[in-house]
């Protein structure tokens, strides 16, 4: 080793290695930089954003009345023929009429002839048949399905118990479609004989030029004459069980939805904060206290104290109750949050780095605010998106009783209630309300998600 | 190795993925292995279980809508009670297959202008062995009557002489006009003329009671199916709160060999329509009712479907009270002239077997001769929009008011009852510019603001108790307590007055005809429908019979085919 | 420890009487009568009924005699279920909702943190994304859907199979459980899911798992010993009152799969505002859940070092 000069030159110090190169970010700067880093997160910020102008400016950008009810197009899918025809008003059919015809004994045969009178039409279908021997009635049946090969003939439409009586008019919801009716002799005793006569009827949507005029189809009722064809209102989602426009209604409902979704947890999971923090932070009497407390709430009846609510706010009939079932969710719901903060705050409190802030001098607001309730971040969005989808459905449930907003103002867990019972025939009733909570929960949750990374503070580190 | 580590941090390590791999592992195994144990088990267990229909066994296995309350048959008031004791009890009378009124315990009767005898036959027991006797009648008449009783039912018996006085405590039970001369022979005394008595008998307030046995369960008669006697085709061979209900063929029913089922099994206790249906189609019940969401699903299944009428009729009740603005005539006539029952049933409630009406007395009530309907038809009604708002317009002069404050609707929680409350209120507003406020409410309460007035709109209905138009035409009298809107009207009750202090049917059904007219044209209430019901059976199980009144389903005459058969 | 657990149960029963009262005070509030009926009877009857079940007397009384009666242990006879004893309603159908609210917590909390441990691992990966997705559709569609659909697809698997392989509905033996307590478990296996992944993410980057790390545990022993025993703990938390919240809460299951359980009971005693069974099930469900929670707070106690009970 040699030794020179050199050897004791002072060494430079490399200023730049103790500069900053980059500016100093405070906690929340720094979440925000990370938040935007995360596609996910910011994805489903525009998604939030989406729902709110949908639910703000929807209804303005698509003016149709969500209680007007269409009853020419009730549970109608997107998309639906729309296609109508003028006829005129309806007149009442007197039926047709046969002398009872004496047979030769034996086994009772189904009428010869089955036939439609008149046009077969969305208001009614006019049937007529030829007399059976020794028939004692006729009784009527309508399928949608064809009745061959094994003889399911589908909706008893009605009995004819009077043997000269050879007619029926059928009027139950009839859609445009081919139907298959059927006639079946029936004994003096009202017992079905074996055979039965089918006819396929294809019916066609009808309308008066009066109803096309009060429905805003047509401006006169003059410009139209029968025989001409209307096209009926366009519902872009289709329509409901009442025939009332689901887009309308999806827009409308929102503003509840969405309300109660977003308000309602957010309160009562920012009182189960504080009450949890300061029961957890406290410990020892105050923390056993509280928890007492917690507990005799939890246990409390949801339904008794709904009804006690609404008569401490004086709901009338047919008022929306939306305050009192915001009130007692956030009542008797917090302590759950309150609980799972605590426990977390308890597990917090041993740690070190809360000892080595105290140690310090950290004040209590200081250490909660700045180490405890961050760490508990993780959980209390889980809490909070979970909250979210279980207040939309308990604002459904509480409607469907009549304790929550009242008919006709929709909500998107009361549109899912009703599309479930027809979920089969008609899923579009069903599905639509359940897309935009499924989105909203989605969008709540992914945003959660992309906060909670961000707030994290022990993630700070790992970048 | 630890650099690596750092560097996957927080997007999850190999090696913490191995050990989860480990989880995953026993947790697939753990899984496959429950699965397997529980086929094991679904195979053991199958065996035993039959078809809804069974054949060799006679049993046929059904789905209930809720528990029997209690089935004393004194208190008894609820569809499913009423249901249950037609098949394990049998009173003076019953329906048969033809919906005839044959002999039950009584093998004859004379039915005169101010009593009636019956003479009860010898063979008819008990389940215990005991015969059923002329005092079994009186004592439990006498209990359904007995204050402390409070048996809602007991107006049902007031025909009979002194029984009002019994019920109010004016009078002690001896002074019923119900008397046992011997073990066989019972005479009744009318407190005025009651010429469908026999059809009365037939209801289960009527049911005899054995009285040593009820003093013996101490309070507690019928609440258990140990605590109750049988004398009908059926006794309950096992009662499973909340659970199933089991009836097995009464060996000491004096008629046993009519009875070709061996047990009704009431496996299930559901209100849930698609959990009914479901039952349905994976063959575990033998027959489920439909409702209009599942019609199109049933008829894809391609099943027979079969309706009728469950004889109850639907309005829209009307408070008549005064003060609110119910109780304006041309009000009411306005709200009248644009109601289309057609529409309601055709385009929103869309069951088949509902029917469009504009009386109170539904088709299938018997008149003088044949049916009551087509002797005095029932009043024609056009809606008219423009009529509509001309009395609309009249009313509120009347009333002194500019514009009509809402008027509430008080509806029930059921779906059914929303729908048609969601039309109305549409409807009202469209023709009529009239707001009305939904009051949905769970039943106690809704039976609470009915009883008190708190309504303007109610959506109510009524079943009829036995077999005569006077179960319908006093139901709006000034002394009946289920007049809830409290109509008043002098013209109608001195009709009804007529038509039950009569024996003529003529002089009866033409009173009945004027009490048809006045709730029409005075707008008691808008009629709605006479409620239909559409169930599908099991296509083995044959002989069941669906009533209006009385016991339904009724399944004492029931068989099962045998497959292919 | 002892004397920690006898005090909480004291408190304990000091919190059930809270809920007894005002319960019992909330419910007299309620307008309506449970004694009202389809058919109106006369006042006189009506006083009669009254008289008989004791509305007749002073609300405060009834409160007494009410009060009295509980700590004895009787509950009172039902005014739907006439002739039948609260006691036995509770202790018949409790058993039912206990068993499959037991087995829905169990299959909730075995999925949970089976899929929470997952999809903590895979952090943003396939297998993170894909159930995440299936978690919010879980908890999107409210549970009557599931156990419609849940019923529904039973159909078709038993149509398929030839056999009854799950029963359609219904109680009785295990292949009846199944089913109703996955439908009812979904709900809260999709929340543990979500927490266990949560929690799960901050214990793997806390200190001592990175020491354990650094001190060159076998991975085996680091997964098991540090981070799943410390991210189950909000888990546990959760679990007490969600069991008693399964346990009474089943209503929709037990009433679309046809299970004799208490949560009927109770939605219908609300509704018949049946005062006897409400009371009944509200103070047993309150002691439940009083119960569970002081359980919950033992077991924390032996499973994190750091908390100690005193």
């Amino acid at each position: 080793m040699t030794t020179n000069a050199l050897s004791f030159e002072p060494v430079r110090v490399e200023r730049e290695v103790e500069t900053i190169s980059r500016p100093s970010l405070s906690y929340w700067q720094d979440a925000w930089l990370r938040l935007k880093a995360n596609t996910r997160a910011i994805v489903s910020l525009y998604l939030v954003i989406g729902l709110l102008l949908f639910t703000v400016f929807g209804p303005w950008l698509w003016q149709v009345d969500s209680s007007a009810q269409d009853l020419d197009q009730i549970s109608a899918p997107p998309g639906a023929e729309r296609a109508v025809t003028v006829v005129d008003e309806y007149r009442p059919w007197q039926g047709a009429t046969a002398t009872p015809v004496a047979g030769a004994g034996g086994e009772l045969q189904a009428p010869a002839s089955l036939s439609v009178a008149g046009d077969a039409t969305t208001r009614a279908v006019r049937l007529q048949w030829s007399a059976a021997p020794d028939a004692g009635g006729y009784r009527i049946y309508r399928s949608i399905f064809d009745t061959a090969p094994d003889g399911a003939l589908g909706l008893p439409l009605g009995d004819v118990l009077d043997p000269t009586t050879v007619s029926f008019e059928d009027r139950l919801d009839l859609q445009p479609l081919t139907y298959h009716y059927s006639v079946v002799t029936l004994d003096d005793r009202g017992r079905e004989a074996t055979g039965y006569t089918s006819v396929p009827v294809e019916v066609t949507r009808v309308i008066t030029a009066a109803q096309a005029h009060a429905k805003g189809l047509i401006d006169s009722a003059d410009v139209v004459r029968p025989g001409d064809v209307l096209k009926l209102q366009m519902h872009p989602l289709g329509t409901d069980y009442l025939g009332r426009d689901m887009l309308a209604r999806l827009m409308h409902g929102a503003r509840v939805s969405l309300f109660i979704g977003i308000v309602a947890p957010f309160a009562f999971v920012l009182v189960g904060i504080f009450y949890g923090s300061v029961a957890g932070f406290m410990g020892g009497r105050v923390d056993q206290l509280l928890m007492r407390f917690a507990d005799f709430v939890v246990a409390l009846p949801f339904l008794l104290f709904m009804i006690l609510f609404r008569i401490l706010f004086n709901v009338q009939p047919g008022d929306n109750s939306i305050l009192p079932m915001m009130v007692a969710m956030v009542v008797l719901s917090w302590p759950a949050v309150a609980r799972l903060v605590r426990g977390q705050i308890l597990q917090i409190r041993e740690e070190g780095y809360i000892g080595a802030s105290r140690l310090l001098g950290a004040k209590t607001n200081y250490l909660v605010l700045r180490h405890m309730i961050p760490n508990t971040m993780g959980v209390i969005l889980v809490t909070l998106t979970f909250a979210v989808p279980s207040a939309i459905f308990t604002e459904a449930f509480l409607s469907f009783i009549g304790m929550g907003v009242a008919p006709p103002t929709p909500s998107w867990g009361s549109m899912c209630n009703e599309g479930l019972k027809t979920m089969l025939t008609t899923p579009h009733e069903l599905i639509f309300p359940a897309a935009f909570i499924s989105i909203t929960v989605l969008a709540f949750n992914l945003l959660g998600d992309g906060l909670r990374d961000a707030l994290d503070a022990r993630m700070r580190a790992t970048e | 190795m630890s650099e690596a580590a750092a560097e996957n941090l927080g997007q999850g390590t190999t090696w913490n993925a191995s050990a989860l791999l480990q989880l995953l592992y026993l947790g697939g195994f753990g899984v496959l292995g429950l699965g397997f144990i529980l086929w094991a088990l679904a195979q053991w267990n199958e065996g035993g279980a039959g078809d809804a229909a069974d054949y060799a066994t006679g049993t046929v296995t059904l789905a209930m809508s809720q528990e029997p309350p209690q089935l004393d048959s004194t208190r008894s008031t609820d569809q499913v009670s009423i249901a249950v004791l037609g098949h394990v009890m049998e009173g003076l009378l019953r329906y048969d297959q033809d919906d005839q009124l044959v002999g039950g315990v009584a093998e004859r009767w004379e039915i005169g202008e101010t009593s009636a005898t019956f003479w009860l036959r010898s063979d008819a027991r008990w389940s215990n062995g005991d015969p059923v006797t002329a005092h079994d009648f009186v004592f439990a008449w006498r209990k359904a009557l007995e204050p402390a009783n409070v048996s809602e039912y007991a107006f049902i018996l007031y025909g009979i002489r002194n029984a009002e006085a019994v019920n109010r405590g004016e009078q002690p039970l001896e002074a019923l006009g119900a008397r046992a001369v011997g073990d066989r022979q019972l005479e009744v005394e009318f407190a005025r003329p009651l010429p469908y008595f026999d059809k009365l008998t037939a209801f289960c307030t009527f049911n005899p009671v054995h009285e040593a046995f009820y003093e013996s369960t101490a309070g507690a008669y019928g609440a258990d199916a140990d605590k109750l006697l049988y004398n009908g085709p059926f006794v309950i061979d096992q009662w499973i709160h909340g659970a199933s209900l089991r009836l097995k063929k009464n060996p000491n029913y004096w008629d046993a060999d009519r009875i070709r089922l061996n047990v009704i099994d009431y496996a299930y206790i559901t209100s849930d329509p698609l959990a009914t249906i479901n039952l349905f189609k994976d063959g575990k019940v033998a027959l489920t009712s439909l409702n209009a969401e599942n019609l199109t699903d049933a008829m894809q299944q391609r099943w027979k479907i079969h309706r009728f009428a469950d004889g109850s009729v639907f309005y829209l009740g009307l408070n008549h009270r005064p003060g609110r603005p119910t109780s304006n005539y041309h009000l009411r006539k306005a709200l009248q002239a644009v109601h289309d029952p057609g529409e309601l049933v055709y385009k929103v409630l869309k069951l088949p077997g509902n029917v469009p009406t504009n009386s109170l007395f539904p088709v299938w009530l018997k008149g003088v001769r044949g049916s009551f309907r087509q002797e005095y038809p029932a009043p024609k009604h056009h809606p008219d929009d423009a009529r509509g708002r001309e009395l609309l317009a009249r009313a509120l002069a009347e009333l002194g008011l500019a514009e009509l404050p809402p008027l509430v609707m008080l509806i029930g929680d059921t779906p059914t009852s929303k729908k048609q409350a969601e039309y109305y209120q549409n409807l009202f507003k469209r023709k009529l510019g009239i707001d009305i406020k939904i009051d949905a409410q769970i039943f106690k309460q809704r039976l609470a603001k009915m009883t008190s007035g708190d309504y303007d709109i109610v959506a109510a209905g009524w079943g009829p108790d036995y077999d005569d138009a006077m179960t319908f035409a006093d139901l709006f009298t000034s002394w009946n307590e289920n007049n809830r809107g409290r109509y008043a009207n002098p013209v109608l009750d001195a009709a009804v007055d007529v038509a039950r202090s009569s024996n003529d049917p003529q002089t009866r059904m033409d009173a009945i005809a004027k009490v048809q007219k006045i709730i029409y044209e005075d707008v008691v209430v808008l009629t709605q429908f006479e409620r239909g019901s559409v169930y599908v059976a099991h296509p083995r199980l044959r002989g069941v019979v669906r009533r209006s009144v009385g016991t339904d389903p009724d399944y004492t005459n029931a068989w099962i085919a045998p497959v292919g058969g | 420890m002892l004397m920690y657990t006898l005090k909480r149960l004291l408190q304990g029963v000091v919190t059930v009487w809270f809920i007894a009262t005002a319960t019992f005070f909330a419910m007299h509030a309620v307008p309506g009568n449970p004694l009202t009926n389809e058919k109106a009877v006369s006042p006189k009857i009506w006083a009669e009924l009254q008289k008989r079940y004791g509305l007749d007397k002073p609300l405060l009384e009834q409160y007494g005699l009410y009060i009295k009666n509980m700590a004895s242990g009787d509950f009172g006879v039902s005014y739907t279920q006439q002739n039948r004893q609260v006691n036995d309603i509770i202790t018949e159908h409790f058993k039912v909702s206990a068993t499959l609210g037991i087995l829905a917590v169990v299959f909730a909390a075995f999925g949970g943190i089976l899929w929470g441990a997952l999809t903590a691992m895979y952090r943003n990966r396939a297998p993170d994304i894909v159930i995440v997705f299936l978690v919010i559709l879980g908890i999107s569609v409210p549970g009557f859907v599931f156990a419609a659909f849940g019923q529904l697809s039973l159909v078709k698997v038993n149509d398929w199979l030839g056999f009854t392989l799950f029963p359609v509905a219904g109680w009785g033996t295990v292949q009846h459980m199944i089913v109703p307590s996955m439908v009812l478990g979904l709900g809260t296996m999709a929340f543990l899911t979500r927490l266990m992944r949560s929690s799960m993410l901050e214990i793997v980057n806390s200190d001592f798992v990175r020491t354990a790390r650094s001190k060159g545990l076998p991975m085996t022993r680091i997964f098991r010993k540090h981070e799943l025993r410390n991210a189950i703990l909000p888990v546990i938390t959760v679990l007490g009152p969600s069991i008693a919240a399964i346990t009474t809460g089943g209503f929709v299951v037990e009433l679309v799969f046809a299970i004799p359980g208490l949560g009927r009971y109770f939605v219908q005693a609300v509704q018949q505002l049946d005062y006897t069974v409400i009371m009944g099930t509200t103070v047993f469900y309150g002691a439940f859940l009083v119960f569970m929670v002081i359980a919950v707070d033992l077991l924390y106690g032996m499973v994190d070092p750091r908390v100690r009970l005193e």
